[in-house]
């Protein structure tokens, strides 16, 4: 079994690992200042049930001494991140599948279920069988309104959704060594869409400047050994690449927007671990400029943290977001997940910049969810249907 | 044992929608398995049914409450092509048998089916299919009685040093 680093439980899955970690024997936490715990995805507590299981976990966090971020700080993958809690060359598990995204700053990290995170919490170990790796190497410039989302979504359309079942995916390119810490977090988030374990990029300079001030560490070379061999080798040249759209109901359909602009939708969503952070908020806003958001969709905007929050409101964009006729939600993981608000009736049409488009996840089973970046989004809550950000 | 015969990429959404993940009582959460993707299931889903699929089951979210809705419906064992790595190990922790037999696609719905563990098949309508045997440390999870119970009786965990990874 190997040794964690960290384990992330939030109000979804915590209570029941609270729950196996006790039924297992255990007494105390592997280490309180190992476990990170705090609520995003039904905050502020939308039932009954949910506020419950809030308690549960206040509970948890007082009795094992863990610090509690509560409702207060954000989506938890981004919540991770910004506070040091994920490093290089760390193991980390969390308690969502997106737990993945802390790959982005060179840590191993897998989503686990809650009986594994109770035997985590209780040992501070867990099994694995070691992944092979895939390889993706990303050369070209990107071109304008054009980033790391479209990027992920056509590299998913290419492995598919079960590609990397039991994989890691290795990022690695010139056009990764460019890429911004967010971008990176956006391709990582979504490498479980292709079924893989971990998705992760070799720490750098970018990687190192990040951790700078979020955790006490000197920086040293990780990277894969020259001669470790991959299972499989994949290169992707993004100087042609146009804006994805993944269409209903899997991830790994992206297309290019050319071919789907007009189509309807009802609502935008644009926040989530994937795609809620400031960088992106800022795309969003570019797009828009001076224009307001059409009166015939919903457009939903939520900061992945409170920080991304703060970055965005003192940029002046949360009132810019608002009077172009958005919706601006405190941080949380939103309609992504479909079990809060913002969910969507029969025969409606989301397009989101979260990481899923299953039948159902944002609400209705007879609705439909494309998946698009935060242009592609802006854009169309423009014009109230699918619109190629470079067109506005 | 009836057969609940399923698609690929069968994710943990329409296994359970995220809408009734605040609670993890298996007979609650079973109570809404297949909302609004396969109603019937819920209404006609009986102990010791089969749950059949293609590739990639339980693909999508982490969350336990897919296989405990599945247990809680009377679901112990799914036979599929291929499973969603976060779903083959969540099945194993909670009790619910993952089966893999690279012919499932095969095996029709409602019809029903015995699995034969120890000799390795399921058998359906005079027709036997090979199932792969679990790998071998997950075997030894599903012989202590899943998890919980393996938890239980491990004595000290086995961790490994960094180098050996």
């Amino acid at each position: 079994m190997a040794p964690l680093d960290g384990a992330m439980i939030h109000d979804i899955t915590g209570p029941l690992a609270v729950r196996k970690f006790y039924e297992m024997g255990g007494k105390k936490v592997f280490d309180p200042e190992r476990v990170i715990l705090l609520f995003d995805h039904q905050i502020p507590a939308d039932s009954i049930e949910a506020a419950e299981n809030h308690i549960c976990l206040r509970k948890f966090a007082a009795e094992q001494k863990i610090h509690n971020y509560d409702i207060n700080e954000g989506v938890c993958h981004q919540v991770v991140l910004e506070k040091g809690r994920a490093a290089p060359g760390e193991i980390i598990v969390g308690a969502d599948s997106h737990t993945c995204m802390y790959g982005a700053v060179g840590a191993f990290a897998t989503g686990i279920g809650s009986t594994d995170m109770g035997f985590a919490l209780k040992s501070g170990a867990l099994y694995f069988k070691v992944p092979e790796t895939i390889q993706a190497t990303v050369t070209g410039k990107f071109q304008r309104r054009v980033g790391a989302k479209d990027l992920i979504l056509s590299i998913a359309a290419d492995i598919g959704a079960d590609g990397a079942t039991y994989k890691a995916i290795e990022f690695t390119g010139k056009t990764i060594s460019n890429l911004d810490m967010p971008g990176r977090m956006t391709c990582c988030n979504m490498a479980i869409e292709m079924g893989a374990k971990a998705g992760i990029v070799a720490p750098d300079k970018r990687t190192w400047e990040y951790m700078k001030g979020r955790r006490k560490m000197k920086p040293f070379d990780l990277e894969s050994d020259p001669d470790a061999k991959s299972a499989e080798k994949r290169s992707y040249d993004v100087s042609g690449l146009e804006p994805q759209v993944a269409v209903p109901h899997n991830v790994d359909t992206g297309l290019a927007v050319s071919k789907l602009t007009g189509t309807h939708i009802d609502q935008v969503f644009i926040g989530s671990c994937t795609n809620g952070r400031f960088e992106d908020l800022k795309e969003a806003a570019e797009v828009l400029g001076r224009k307001k958001f059409s009166p015939k969709v919903r457009t939903i905007i939520i900061p992945a943290s409170r920080d991304e929050y703060m970055k965005t409101l003192r940029a002046g964009l949360i009132e810019k977001f608002v009077k172009a006729g958005a919706l601006v939600e405190a941080p949380c993981c939103g309609p992504c997940m479909g079990g809060a608000f913002g969910l969507i009736a029969p025969g409606e049409v989301s397009l989101s910049t979260s990481n899923r488009n299953f039948k159902g996840r944002q609400g209705s089973t007879e609705g439909k969810v494309y998946l698009s970046s935060p242009a592609t989004a802006a854009a169309s809550a423009i014009r109230g249907v699918i619109t190629d950000p470079r067109e506005v | 044992m009836r057969v609940w015969k399923f698609g690929d990429d069968i994710d943990t959404d329409a296994i359970i929608p995220g809408r009734f993940l605040t609670t993890y009582d298996p007979k609650e959460l079973a109570k809404h398995a297949f909302e609004g993707t396969r109603n019937e299931f819920l209404r006609e889903a009986r102990d010791g049914d089969i749950i059949v699929g293609g590739r990639n089951f339980g693909c999508g979210s982490s969350r336990e409450h897919a296989p405990l809705a599945l247990l809680g419906a009377g679901v112990k064992v799914v036979v599929v092509r291929s499973f969603a790595r976060i779903f083959f190990r969540n099945a194993i922790n909670v009790g619910v048998l993952p089966v893999v037999c690279k012919d499932a696609e095969k095996i029709a719905d409602g019809v029903e089916v015995r699995v034969n563990l120890k000799a390795g098949y399921i058998e359906s309508g005079g027709r036997q299919f090979t199932i792969e045997p679990a790998p071998e440390f997950m075997q030894g999870i599903i012989d202590a009685g899943w998890l919980v119970a393996y938890a239980k009786n491990l004595k000290e965990v086995p961790v490994c040093t960094r180098s050996q990874l």
